[in-house]
């Protein structure tokens, strides 16, 4: 898998979810992938950017441009160093929400990209890659 | 060693105050040369003499290291104002500084005239004017920085008013079209107004248009809901236009459900349900023969 480029952007406020999810945008137009594509990304995008900064206290998202085999790729990481996700299960599980959401965000975004990975250690943070496939 | 008692930079200041002010005033155009049109000669130097007539006696009276000392205050005041001034007229923060950092060109020349025989005492007094001029021009540009925030700020707030505009369609029909981003800042002023105007126009349908939004996310989705919710509290009936496939797609795999919500594709077709559920019919007048 080939590197294209990549980038690291600050996620402290709704502010910077914006900026963060913009970049996605930005670099989705760039490689031509379909609207479809690039609405789903960026709507997974923000939910994880939210989740980051409502229970993570802040973190960073990383933008990665890949390729693997002529295929490209967008790969966003999104990490903070919150209190991390005791019941992981719990937490995917669409409805859940331990605050004042819908409890879709998680369970959503996995539905809604090819690529889905989530890490969580309590006391740590957690981190999620979600990628996108042309 | 120098002498205590004195005190060279005032003495200089005080003695080379016309000439420091018009090389300084040379300094000044020369560095913003491309800003020349924001400010005129006259103000540039009846500001650079009116800070100098300050600066002078500060530097005599007071501590040349602690600007937050009470005899720096009318200067710090002065500079405030001149860096508040230049915020609004959008000098960037550098050139801002540039009012206090080109003073030292002019300023630190006399004093090597002055005391060029005495490289000690020369070296103390540059060291002192330095950080002195430093200090003040990083406090031009913080207090730049803070008028910028509040310009921007301001500018947030009117947008935020003029971006969720409500129209009245017809009689008992509103419509807010909605554009751009949505946090949870817009999105609580969108509920509002929309409420307001339920009110105001005494409106059975509000038609909430979404064509402009380019992501629907759980957060904005909650929204919509809520704002639906209150308004079947105060009697009317939300529709949500403007849901494009793409949206609607996604929509679905985030699993975001509106229920029993009206919801159309276009605002044109939220407006021809709108006006069968008040009883009114549009009808093509028949061309003439
Ligand atoms: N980065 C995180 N750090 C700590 N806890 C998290 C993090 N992300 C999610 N969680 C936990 O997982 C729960 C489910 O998250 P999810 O995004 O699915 O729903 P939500 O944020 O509660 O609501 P919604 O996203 O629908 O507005 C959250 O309520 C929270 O308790
Ligand atoms: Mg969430």
């Amino acid at each position: 898998m080939i590197f294209t480029k990549s980038k690291t952007l600050a996620l402290r406020s709704e502010e910077e979810i914006v900026l963060v999810r913009q970049a996605t945008r930005s670099w989705m137009v760039e490689q031509r992938f379909t609207l479809v594509a690039q609405t789903k990304m960026m709507t997974a995008t923000s939910e994880l950017a939210r989740n980051a900064v409502v229970y993570g206290g802040g973190g960073s998202a990383r933008l990665e441009l890949l390729e693997e085999s002529g295929r490209v790729g967008i790969r966003v990481q999104i990490e903070d160093r919150g209190p991390g996700i005791a019941d992981l299960e719990q937490a995917m599980t669409d409805h859940f929400t331990s605050g004042q959401g819908l409890g879709l965000g998680l369970g959503g975004s996995k539905r809604l990209v090819d690529e889905f990975e989530i890490w969580s250690e309590p006391g740590k943070g957690t981190r999620v890659s979600i990628t996108w496939w042309k | 060693m120098s002498d205590p008692t004195s005190n060279h930079i005032a003495d200089i200041l005080a003695r080379y105050e016309q000439p420091i002010l018009e090389e300084w005033l040379r300094e000044q155009s020369a560095a913003l040369s491309a800003r020349r049109d924001l400010i005129s000669d006259a103000d540039l130097r009846r500001q650079s003499a009116e800070f100098l007539a300050l600066f002078t006696p500060a530097c005599r009276s007071g501590s040349l290291t602690d600007i937050t000392a009470p005899e720096w205050q009318q200067s710090c005041n002065f500079l405030g104002d001149v860096s508040r001034s230049r915020a609004t007229q959008g000098f960037s923060p550098s050139e801002t500084a540039t009012f206090v950092f080109s003073l030292k060109q002019p300023f630190f020349f006399h004093l090597r005239q002055e005391l060029g025989t005495d490289a000690a005492t020369l070296a103390e007094e540059m060291w002192s004017a330095t950080v002195l001029l430093d200090k003040l021009g990083l406090y031009t540009t913080e207090v730049h920085q803070k008028a910028r925030e509040q310009v921007i700020k301001r500018q947030q707030a009117e947008m935020l008013e003029l971006s969720t505009p409500v129209v009245k369609l017809w009689d008992g029909i509103i419509a807010m079209p909605l554009i751009g981003t949505l946090d949870s800042g817009r999105a609580n002023i969108m509920m509002e107004n929309l409420l307001q105007s339920i009110v105001d126009t005494g409106s059975g349908i509000a038609i909430v248009d979404i064509t402009g939004v380019p992501t629907v996310d759980t957060l904005v989705a909650q929204y919509l809901l809520k704002t639906v919710s209150a308004a079947r509290l105060m009697g009317a009936e939300c529709i949500i236009s403007g849901i494009r496939p793409q949206i609607a797609q996604t929509m679905v795999q985030l699993g975001v459900e509106f229920g029993t919500v009206v919801t159309k594709a276009s605002l044109a077709d939220a407006l021809a349900y709108a006006f069968r559920q008040i009883g009114c019919s549009v009808a093509r007048q028949t061309p003439r023969a």
